[in-house]
């Protein structure tokens, strides 16, 4: 393993989080505390607590990995798309690093990156409304779980896409739908059966599930099913990686 | 002695069907400078590209100091260099940050020494801290420079590296070469200026539309460039070259109107003064007289244009 040139790229890349600590950091965490202010304290004192837990703390779980996701994405498919449309990719198609050594640095940071605004939003939730984690140790296993799973899906993203705007296109028509229909600010139990059976095809589903069980105990499906799900697509993920470096696709000509 | 690039059969079809590259050969000498001429679009930096490992080839075997580019890239790419011809640069990072990006990219330790002195060596000691997106154009080169070298290559690949730099920094620029090959590195560079392959290979290969169709040591060209032409425009025109002159192989043209005489202008003794004298001797007279020589660029843009 060519550990220093994944400690090169990964530095490389947060120091790039850092340097845009704006973009990169704060104004995730204020449109997330727009949410608490939103659904949280102004609709959610007006509706019921959902298996008895109470509206605003309900929908933390969701609105942390609803920014998981879309940071996730965003990150990792920008971090690759851009060395790709300014022509400093060059610089690692050509070092003896391997294809494992490029997505570790790469998603590793992007993974780091937005487990810190995961965590952070965390932090600022429990300033609106009283939290418990029951299982934190799940907690942070769903948290680097979505974390490197969908930074794997936006560096497939950020490679395929050859314009800022594919850059797009799948994190809004498909990634924010998928989302919000997810569950992130209601429980599926709360939809009329057939959009149930319909939800269940929605993997984002799997992830606030499984998630909101680890700090409520309770859950729409199934923790194991969850957490399985999950590393379903975490697998399907880094086949479509490994295709990716072998073929050269949209990497080399 | 085992060449240090060894290039077979190389060929590389784009998806759009491009023919880039149509069977290369080639091998490169450890420690020589070789040029690699051609027109835009010949193929150059595609054939760059495939021995860097940011192009895939279609068939074909490249080894770089035995190790094969694809089963040993690690070993392969450690060794190789790369100064690319577009000024593609991370523009917000720091000329020392960058730098040591690349060193620590090919896997070496950390060695802020070698990097100043890299720098130094390349007059940007003064912006190591600068952003790259305030560098001048001539400075933006320089930093690409910097980064090939901060890994120690024994390979450094410049892909036109004097395209669109002023004259004072394309000399500075072959000084750094030539430095460069004295501390054992091996350098290929891609031009289309026949000057500066004159001026720094050892080694000069012309690449036309996908094929290597000369490769040469410079000496041996500067042999055929030494060559010039006499041209006589005779008082009355010629049917043959008269017996008592033809050791000199004069060639008639022009209708006869014309008496040529190849002659090595390094040689100690061109022949003229014996020939003019001889002509004298053998009552040819002639109104007037031009000399010629073909140079670099005129055997290029000839063996270009037979190709095509």
């Amino acid at each position: 393993m060519n550990w220093r040139a994944v400690k090169a790229i990964y530095i490389f890349e947060m120091t790039r989080t850092f340097r845009t600590l704006l973009q990169s950091i704060v104004s995730p965490v204020i449109s997330t505390s727009l949410y608490f202010v939103v659904f949280g304290t102004a609709i959610g004192s007006r509706i019921n607590a959902i298996d008895g837990v109470d509206y605003g703390a309900f929908i933390v779980p969701g609105l942390i990995m609803l920014t998981l996701l879309t940071q996730s994405i965003a990150n990792a498919s920008f971090g690759i798309y851009f060395p790709k449309f300014s022509g400093t990719i060059y610089e690692v198609l050509s070092a003896p690093v391997s294809y494992l050594e490029v997505v570790l640095s790469y998603v590793g940071a992007a993974a780091t990156k937005s487990i810190m605004i995961g965590l952070i939003i965390l932090a600022t939730a429990s300033m609106f409304v009283s939290l418990r984690i029951d299982h934190p140790v799940f907690m942070l296993l769903f948290l680097v779980l979505t974390a490197v799973t969908f930074s794997l899906f936006g560096f497939i993203i950020g490679i395929w896409a050859d314009g800022f705007e594919k850059l797009q296109l799948i994190p809004l028509l498909v990634v924010t739908p998928l989302t919000f229909l997810g569950g992130s600010f209601y429980s599926i139990d709360m939809l009329p059966p057939f959009w149930q059976t319909v939800s269940l095809f929605n993997p984002v589903v799997y992830l606030v599930s499984g998630f909101r069980w680890s700090f409520f105990s309770t859950a729409d499906v199934g923790v194991g099913v969850s957490l399985a799900m999950t590393l379903a697509f975490l697998t399907a993920c880094l086949a479509i990686v490994a295709w990716i470096f072998r073929t050269g696709y949209r990497l080399k000509t | 002695m085992q060449p240090i690039i060894s290039v077979k059969d190389l060929c590389k079809t784009y998806s759009s069907g491009f023919e880039a590259l149509k069977s290369i050969n080639l091998d490169v000498r450890k420690g020589e400078i070789f040029a690699l001429l051609g027109p835009n679009g010949a193929g150059k930096t595609t054939l760059i590209g495939t021995i860097c490992g940011i192009v895939n080839p279609t068939s074909g075997k490249i080894t770089v100091a035995g190790h094969d580019i694809k089963a040993d890239y690690r070993a392969a790419r450690s060794m190789i260099g790369l100064v690319p011809q577009e000024l593609t640069t991370n523009a917000f990072e720091t000329v020392w940050g960058d730098v040591s990006f690349s060193r620590g990219l090919f896997g070496r330790k950390a060695n802020p020494a070698l990097i100043e002195r890299i720098l130094r060596d390349l007059s940007l000691w003064d912006k190591k801290d600068a952003k790259i997106i305030t560098l001048s154009g001539g400075m933006k080169r320089r930093h690409m420079i910097a980064k090939a070298l901060s890994h120690e290559p024994e390979i450094l690949f410049l892909d036109e590296p004097t395209a669109g730099v002023d004259v004072e920094l394309r000399r500075d620029m072959w000084n750094l070469v030539r430095t460069m090959r004295e501390t054992g590195v091996t350098i290929i560079l891609t031009t289309h200026y026949i000057e500066e392959a004159e001026e720094m290979a050892d080694r000069i290969g012309v690449i036309n539309k996908g094929e290597l169709i000369l490769v040469e040591e410079k000496a041996e060209l500067m042999r055929n460039l030494g060559k010039k032409q006499l041209t006589l425009h005779l008082q009355a025109p010629l049917q043959e070259v008269p017996a008592a002159l033809r050791d000199y192989q004069l060639e008639l043209a022009g209708d006869g109107n014309d008496l040529v005489f190849t002659y090595d202008s390094r040689g100690e003794r061109t022949g003229i003064t014996a020939l003019l004298a001889d002509l004298g001797d053998a009552g040819i007279r002639f109104k007037d007289l031009q000399t010629s020589q073909s140079s670099l660029e005129e055997i290029f843009v000839n063996l270009v244009r037979d190709r095509t």
